[in-house]
């Protein structure tokens, strides 16, 4: 019993993290049709902002995380809006993939070039205290990152649901065109989505790095499971949660329980059993191939 | 017609420059070459399913591994070349299909993230079963093939095989983009819903485009094994997917020559920058984030743009009365 509570603890505080960068790449898909392949990376990148305002600026923990979030909205929100995703979708979808998938490879090397390639340690909010609950010892970090991370994804909601602009971003996503012609400003959502996006991914950035620490490579396998989670929860705010929290928990329960070699068979299987048995995700409605 | 005169007239000078080439290079300049014509193998399977499908496959560098490691495996217990090679291809163009086939029932994209989760399943796959593949520490001693009793020991045989076969696979995809399955390919990538309209099967044109583009990269991997003499992970890792398609792009999607270019930029002009190796691939990223931004249809693309804006101003000139 204690040992499936640690792995239910566990596996939430990664399946929120998972779920946060999957909902801004579902926002940013729906939203403005950018399929965000560098979305691992802009998991990824934050927690390098967060280090060189602690290291080269000197800044205490807590300023260094602002600046992080700050400078990873204005960078990898506002900056990928009009640097990249403006001038190249003129195109089409397809270059704009690709320029993704580039800037993907181009935030990676970046950071081996520019930072290091040793992974580096990152400071825990919560500091190394463990909690017992019912027999079971978890870990404050796991706790407080489930916390911060529902907290988070209450607030996006109520933003979304609640306000004026959030049912502007709603209607955007829905249809672009009905929504221009009610006079919403289509272009300025669509940057707000970014802005959200990139939002979301700093903050999961900072809850997730102090378990993995800083590498450069970390993209590469957060930007799967963000994938894996925002599809097999059907491309929807609520789908990608509930993505996120099942891909956290198997994640755990397959560390736990089987080998390394089933481990990394997980996202493949799952996007293989979604595109198989459930095409429409979990939580997403039927529609016509695209 | 006169285009494809002139497209056949610079294939021929290229293949005899390809032939002479090695005679003013050094043993390393001979690897270098080699790694260029095996790497455009994998990128010409690549633009198959690109290019000509618009398809957007993260597994290129995936297909190129199994090929290398069925041939390491085979070749080193006492198996014949020939018969690994068959077996890689083989295998490559089946798991292709059997990834193709279910990603393609649902939305185009799907095929990209299916293929991202194969190429980190297909890498850990190579480093974590020991038993199989020796981890990190790979397969040694990859014997080289002896081809029509031509042994390819030596530097220059193994580059004359590696060019021999990325001639005999360029023109196999030169004859297929124009018998009628290209063309309804074709089709496919530049109106899907009017290719279903006229009778087009598009879902298998798409899937049979992507298996054979993994297919490709599978002798790619072959060729990769016998070149090397020894196979390890590393190089199959996401990147070279990502640069595999990156080449593609860059060189000009959908264009014969595309891929040549593109690989030629990826792997011969590294050499010549040496002392910029760490920051090469930042650099080769941005300038395919440029390159999508203003000119999708990579340098070919820019290069015939060029023209027609030097053209033009002559053309103008030769209307204007004197």
């Amino acid at each position: 019993m204690a040992d499936v509570l640690q792995l239910l603890v566990a596996g939430l505080a990664t399946g929120a993290v998972y779920a946060l960068a999957a909902i801004g790449f579902t926002l940013l898909w729906q939203a403005s049709q950018t399929i965000n392949f560098a979305q691992g990376e802009f998991v990824m990148l934050p927690a390098f902002f967060v280090l060189f305002a602690m290291n080269a600026l000197g800044l205490p923990f807590p300023a260094a995380i602002l600046v992080g979030i700050a400078t990873g909205v204005l960078v990898l929100g506002w900056l990928f809006k009009q640097a990249v995703v403006a001038p190249t979708i003129r195109h089409g979808a397809l270059p704009l993939v690709i320029s993704t998938i580039a800037l993907g490879l181009l935030l990676k090397e970046g950071v081996k070039a520019f930072y290091g390639a040793e992974a580096q340690a990152f400071p825990p909010l919560g500091g190394a205290a463990n909690v017992s609950i019912a027999g079971a010892i978890v870990s404050l970090q796991s706790l407080l990152v489930i916390a911060i991370a529902v907290a988070a994804v209450a607030a996006l909601q109520a933003f979304l649901d609640h306000t004026r602009t959030g049912r502007s971003i709603q209607a955007t996503a829905q249809n672009p065109g009905v929504a221009r012609i009610l006079g919403i400003p289509v272009e300025r959502m669509i940057l707000y989505t970014f802005l959200i996006n990139a939002a979301l991914t700093a903050l999961a950035a900072i809850l997730i790095t102090p378990v993995y620490l800083a590498n450069f490579t970390n993209g590469e396998w957060l930007g799967l499971y963000a994938f894996v989670a925002a599809i097999a929860g059907g491309l929807n705010m609520r789908g990608a949660i509930a993505g996120g929290l099942l891909l956290g928990f198997m994640d755990n329960l397959s560390a736990a329980y089987l080998s390394a070699a089933y481990r990394s068979a997980l996202p493949l299987a799952i996007l293989l059993a979604v595109v198989l048995f459930r095409p429409q995700g979990l939580l997403g409605r039927v529609e016509e191939p695209v | 017609m006169s285009a494809t005169a002139l497209r056949t007239a610079a294939a021929a000078v290229a293949a005899v420059v390809l032939i002479a080439a090695p005679f003013g290079l050094t043993a390393y300049g001979v690897y270098v070459l080699s790694l260029w014509a095996i790497t455009t193998i994998a990128a010409i399977g690549l633009n198959l399913t690109f290019g000509y499908a618009g398809l957007v496959s993260l597994g290129q560098g995936a297909f190129v591994g199994i090929g290398a490691y069925v041939t390491a495996l085979l070749t080193t217990r006492g198996w014949p070349f020939a018969a690994a090679y068959v077996l890689a291809f083989a295998a490559c163009c089946a798991i292709g299909w059997g990834l193709g086939y279910p990603a393609l029932r649902v939305r185009r994209p799907y095929l990209a993230f299916i293929t991202l989760a194969f190429g980190t399943f297909v890498f850990l796959m190579f480093r974590n079963e020991e038993w199989l593949t020796g981890g990190m520490y790979g397969i040694n001693r990859v014997p080289r093939p002896s081809v029509l009793g031509l042994s390819t020991a030596a530097p220059l045989g193994c580059y004359y095989f590696c060019l021999l076969n990325l001639i005999v696979a360029s023109a196999a995809v030169w004859w297929l983009v124009r018998s009628p399955w290209g063309r309804a390919l074709a089709a496919l990538r530049e109106n899907p819903l009017r290719a279903a309209a006229l009778g087009v099967d598009t879902r298998r044109y798409a899937v049979m485009a992507f298996a054979l583009g993994a297919g490709l990269g599978g002798v790619s991997g072959v060729l990769y094994a016998a070149l090397l003499q020894y196979v390890d992970p590393t190089p199959f890792s996401l990147t070279m997917s990502v640069s595999l398609l990156l080449m593609v792009v860059m060189g000009g999607s959908g264009c014969f020559f595309g891929p040549f270019l593109g690989a030629a930029v990826a792997v011969v002009l590294p050499e010549g920058l040496r002392f910029a190796q760490n920051y090469y691939l930042f650099a080769y990223a941005l300038a395919a984030i440029v390159l999508m931004a203003f000119c999708p249809t990579g340098l070919i693309g820019l290069g015939e743009r060029l023209m027609t804006a030097f053209a033009r101003p002559r053309a103008a000139a030769a209307k204007a009365p004197p």
